[in-house]
C-alpha cells in the first residue's frame, strides 16, 4: 500500500524526520507511538504535503506511485486521507457544500461518475447517522462551533465518504472523552477492510484498546527505533519511552 | 409564441428605429467641455428648452466645484477637457461581423459565465441580423408591462413622452449641484432608464437592463430615474453580468429612486466594468451617485455586487423621509490586483420609527485597497429610529488593505445605532484542510469567499445570485498562489 524509504524532512530548517522507513501492506493497521517532539505529527503532514514541511530526502510510494512531488489535493485524490488532530473551522461554507466538493474531486480522479445533489444528500445523511451526528450538521459551517468530539466525528464522516486507501489518524484521541473515543474507534473499525490501510498516530496506549493495531512502531528522534506487535504498546505504557530514546542514541553512534 | 413572420417584422421595425438613431448620432465630438458642448448634446437629443437650461445650470455649478479628494483612493488627475462628451454608439457597419472578430479572452469569460451564444454576440456587439430569443422576450415583456401600466423606457424618450414626470422628479433626489460628479453627469448625461410604477401596482416582472444590452453600452454618463407611486412595488436589476470592455476611462452615473407612500423599490446591481490588468494598467474610474428617498411607510433596498472598475467611488444612500420608512444596503465589494474601492452607504433618518440595515462585505486580494465608508444620521425628528450595521472584511494575502470608516451622528436621544465589524483572512490551515480533501486552492478560496458573501447574495434575485458567485470566482482567479 505505502512504502516509505529513508524519509527525511525538515520544518523551518530543523531536521525532524531523519531517515524513516515504513512498509504498510493492504488492510494493515500500524500504530506510531513515541514521545512528544519525536516527529509523529510531522510524518502525517509530510505525507499529506502540507506547506512548510520540506522533504530533504527519501521517497514515499502510495499504490506504486511516488507521491512526494504531487500537490496536496492530488495526493488526497490518490486516496491519502489525513484526519486532523485539531480540525479547523471554515465559517460560512456549509458542511454539505464542502463534502460535495470534496467527494466530486475525488470521484472525478477515480473516473467515477459525479453524484447529483439528491444522491449526495442521501449518502451524506446515511454517513451522518453512521457517525452519530445530527443531520443539522450538514447545514452548519464546516466545523463551525462544533465540539471537539463533533469535529472528530465530522472527520470520520469525511473519511467514510471519500473511501481512501490510506488513512492517517493524527492523534485523533486528543481532546476526546471516552464516549466520543468509542464512537470514533467503532467508525474506524467499521472501515477496516482488506484494501484499506491505517496509520494511527498516538501518544497514549488508550486508543489502541479500541483500534487494535497489527503493528506498533516507536518513533523517536526522527526514526523508527522499535517495531513490534500490539503487545509493544502495553510495554510502552509500562516503561515509558526513555529506554528506547537512549538506546537509539547509543545505537546511532 | 410569436411566429417567424411576426418576429421578422419586429426585427425590421427595430432595424428601422436603429437606423434612425444612427442617422442623428453618427457624429463624435472632439474632446473638451464648454457650454456649446452641453447645448450640442441637448440639441442632438432634440430636448426641450427647459432641459437644455437644466443642463447648463448643472454645468455652471460644476465649474464652481472641485473634485472630491476625501476618499481612500488614488488616481492620476483626470483632464476633463481631454474627454469626448458625445460619441455615438458604433454603427452596425463598424461592429464585428462575427464572433471570430471578437477578442477571444472576452469570449472565454462569457463561456465561464454560461451566457448563451446569441447573447454573447449581443454583448460583444456583433452585428447579427436576428437575435430571435431576445427580440421575442423583449416584446412579450413590453406588452405585459404596458398592460400593468408600467413605464420602462430610455430616459431620452421619456423626456418627450412624459415631460411632467421627468420635470417633477429628475434632480429631486440628487440635485444638480449635489457633488462634483453628479453635476458633471447632469450637464452631459447621455441616456439611461426611466421607470414609473403606477399607484398600487406590483410590477409583474423584474426590470432589467439585461434586456436592453445595446443601451447599456452607450454611455459613460448614464442617468436612471425610478418613481414608484403609492403602494407600488418594483425590483430593478442593473448592469450586465458580463464584463464589458470599455474604452472610456470615466464613468459618472446618477441613479435616483423615489418611493412614495407605502411603495417598495428593490435595486440590485452587479458592477463588472473592466478592472484594469494585473499591473494596474487601464480600467474604469467609476464615480457613481445613487440615492433614494423613501416616503411614509416606504421601503428601499439596495443590493450591490461590485467586482469591476479600477476605482470605485459609490455610496447608494437612503433618505428616510417619511415615518416608518425602511432603508437597506447589502453590499459585496471585491478588489483584486491594483483595484481600489471606496464604497458604502448613507442612511439619513428623518422620520419617526425609521429603520435601516447595512450589511457590507469587503474582500481584498492582490495589492488592492478596499474601504467601507458609511454614514448613519439620526435627525432631530427621528424618534424611535434604529440602525444596524455589520461590516465584515476578508483579506486574501498580505499585500492588500481593508479599511472601515463609519460615521455616526445621532440627534435624537431615543434613536438606536448598532455597529459590528470584523476582519478575517483565509488561513493556510483552512486551505490545507480543503486541499487534503481533494479540493484545489482556487475552488477552496471561491467557496470560502462565496460563504463570506452569503448574507448579501441571498438578497439578489436567484439567477443573479448564481452569476454573482461565478463572477467572484473569475475575479479572484490567480489571486492565491
Amino acid at each position: 500500500m505505502i512504502e516509505i524509504k529513508d524519509l527525511k524532512a525538515s520544518v523551518e530548517e530543523k531536521d525532524i524526520l531523519k531517515g524513516l522507513n515504513l512498509n504498510i501492506g493492504p488492510g494493515e493497521v500500524h500504530a506510531i507511538m513515541g514521545p512528544n517532539g519525536a516527529g509523529k505529527s510531522t510524518l502525517g503532514n509530510v505525507l499529506a504535503g502540507r506547506e512548510g514541511y520540506e522533504v530533504t530526502g527519501g521517497s514515499a510510494t502510495l499504490n506504486g506511485k511516488d507521491i512526494l512531488d504531487l500537490d496536496p489535493e492530488e495526493r488526497a485524490r490518490e486516496g491519502l486521507f489525513l484526519a486532523f488532530q485539531y480540525p479547523v473551522e471554515i465559517p460560512g461554507v456549509s458542511n454539505l457544500e464542502f463534502l460535495k466538493a470534496s467527494v466530486d474531486a475525488v470521484r472525478e480522479q477515480q473516473g467515477k461518475p459525479a453524484l447529483d445533489s439528491v444522491q449526495f444528500l442521501k449518502l451524506a445523511r446515511e454517513k451522518c447517522k453512521a457517525v452519530n451526528l445530527d443531520q443539522s450538521f450538514l447545514k452548519r459551517g464546516v466545523n463551525e462551533g462544533f465540539s471537539g468530539g463533533e469535529k472528530k466525528r465530522n472527520e470520520l464522516m469525511q473519511m467514510m465518504l471519500l473511501e481512501p486507501s490510506l488513512c492517517i489518524l493524527d492523534e485523533t484521541d486528543s481532546g476526546l472523552d471516552i464516549d466520543a473515543l468509542q464512537v470514533v474507534a467503532e467508525g474506524v473499525n467499521a472501515m477496516r477492510d482488506a484494501n484499506r490501510s491505517f496509520i494511527v498516530v498516538t501518544h497514549y496506549q488508550r486508543l489502541l484498546d479500541y483500534i487494535v493495531p497489527d503493528y506498533v512502531h516507536v518513533l523517536a528522534n526522527g526514526r523508527i527505533v522499535k517495531s513490534g506487535g500490539k503487545e509493544l504498546a502495553l510495554e510502552l505504557e509500562e516503561k515509558g519511552y526513555g529506554w528506547l530514546e537512549n538506546g537509539n542514541d547509543n545505537g546511532a553512534e | 409564441m410569436a411566429t417567424n413572420a411576426e418576429i421578422e417584422s419586429q426585427i425590421k421595425a427595430r432595424e428601422y428605429k436603429a437606423g434612425f438613431v444612427t442617422n442623428i448620432e453618427s457624429e463624435t465630438l472632439p474632446p473638451g467641455l464648454d457650454e456649446d458642448v452641453v447645448r450640442f448634446i441637448s440639441a442632438k437629443k432634440g430636448e426641450p428648452e427647459w432641459l437644455t437650461e437644466w443642463r447648463l445650470k448643472a454645468y455652471r455649478e460644476w465649474l464652481t466645484m472641485t473634485e472630491p479628494d476625501w476618499a481612500h483612493i488614488g488616481y492620476p488627475k483626470i483632464d476633463y477637457q481631454d474627454i469626448s462628451y458625445y460619441s455615438a454608439p458604433k454603427s452596425m457597419d463598424d461592429k464585428p461581423k462575427s464572433l471570430d472578430e471578437v477578442d477571444p479572452e472576452l469570449l472565454a469569460v462569457y463561456d465561464k459565465l454560461g451566457i448563451p451564444l446569441h447573447e454573447q454576440m449581443a454583448l460583444a456587439g456583433v452585428a447579427v441580423d436576428a437575435v430571435f430569443d431576445s427580440v421575442s422576450v423583449a416584446t412579450t415583456f413590453r406588452d405585459k408591462l404596458e398592460e400593468a401600466g408600467v413605464i420602462f423606457m430610455p430616459i431620452s424618450e421619456a423626456v418627450h413622452e412624459y415631460p411632467e414626470l421627468i420635470k417633477k422628479y429628475m434632480g429631486s433626489v440628487v440635485p444638480q449641484r449635489d457633488n462634483y460628479f453628479a453635476a458633471l453627469n447632469s450637464a452631459v448625461f447621455s441616456d439611461g432608464s426611466f421607470v414609473y410604477i403606477p399607484k398600487g401596482v406590483r410590477c409583474p416582472m423584474e426590470l432589467s437592463t439585461y434586456f436592453r444590452i445595446n443601451e447599456a453600452m452607450t454611455g459613460q454618463f448614464e442617468r436612471t430615474l425610478i418613481v414608484a407611486d403609492e403602494g407600488s412595488y418594483v425590483s430593478y436589476l442593473e448592469g450586465c453580468t458580463a464584463p464589458m470592455r470599455d474604452e472610456n476611462q470615466l464613468h459618472a452615473a446618477v441613479v435616483e429612486l423615489v418611493a412614495l407612500d407605502g411603495a417598495e423599490i428593490k435595486y440590485s446591481t452587479v458592477q463588472n466594468w473592466y478592472p484594469g490588468d494585473e499591473n494596474g494598467k487601464g480600467g474604469i474610474y467609476n464615480f457613481v451617485t445613487k440615492r433614494a428617498v423613501a416616503h411614509t411607510n416606504a421601503k428601499v433596498s439596495w443590493t450591490q455586487v461590485e467586482t469591476g472598475s479600477a476605482v470605485t467611488w459609490k455610496y447608494p444612500s437612503c433618505v428616510l423621509k417619511g415615518d416608518n420608512s425602511i432603508g437597506e444596503f447589502y453590499s459585496v465589494a471585491l478588489t483584486n490586483n491594483y483595484q481600489q474601492a471606496d464604497t458604502g452607504t448613507k442612511m439619513i433618518h428623518m422620520g419617526k420609527n425609521t429603520k435601516s440595515t447595512i450589511i457590507s462585505k469587503g474582500i481584498s486580494a492582490g495589492k488592492s485597497q478596499n474601504a467601507y465608508r458609511g454614514l448613519v444620521r439620526m435627525g432631530p425628528m427621528a424618534e424611535g429610529a434604529r440602525n444596524f450595521t455589520q461590516c465584515d472584511s476578508l483579506l486574501l494575502g498580505d499585500k492588500c488593505g481593508a479599511h472601515t470608516f463609519p460615521y455616526i451622528e445621532s440627534k435624537h436621544p431615543s434613536a438606536v445605532v448598532e455597529h459590528e465589524a470584523t476582519t478575517s483572512t483565509v488561513s493556510d490551515d483552512q486551505l490545507f484542510l480543503c486541499q487534503q480533501r481533494g479540493i484545489d486552492t482556487e475552488k477552496a478560496v471561491s467557496m470560502i469567499v462565496n460563504g463570506f458573501c452569503k448574507e448579501v447574495f441571498k438578497e439578489l434575485p436567484m439567477e443573479f445570485a448564481v452569476e454573482a458567485g461565478k463572477l467572484l470566482e473569475i475575479s479572484l482567479e490567480g489571486s492565491v498562489g
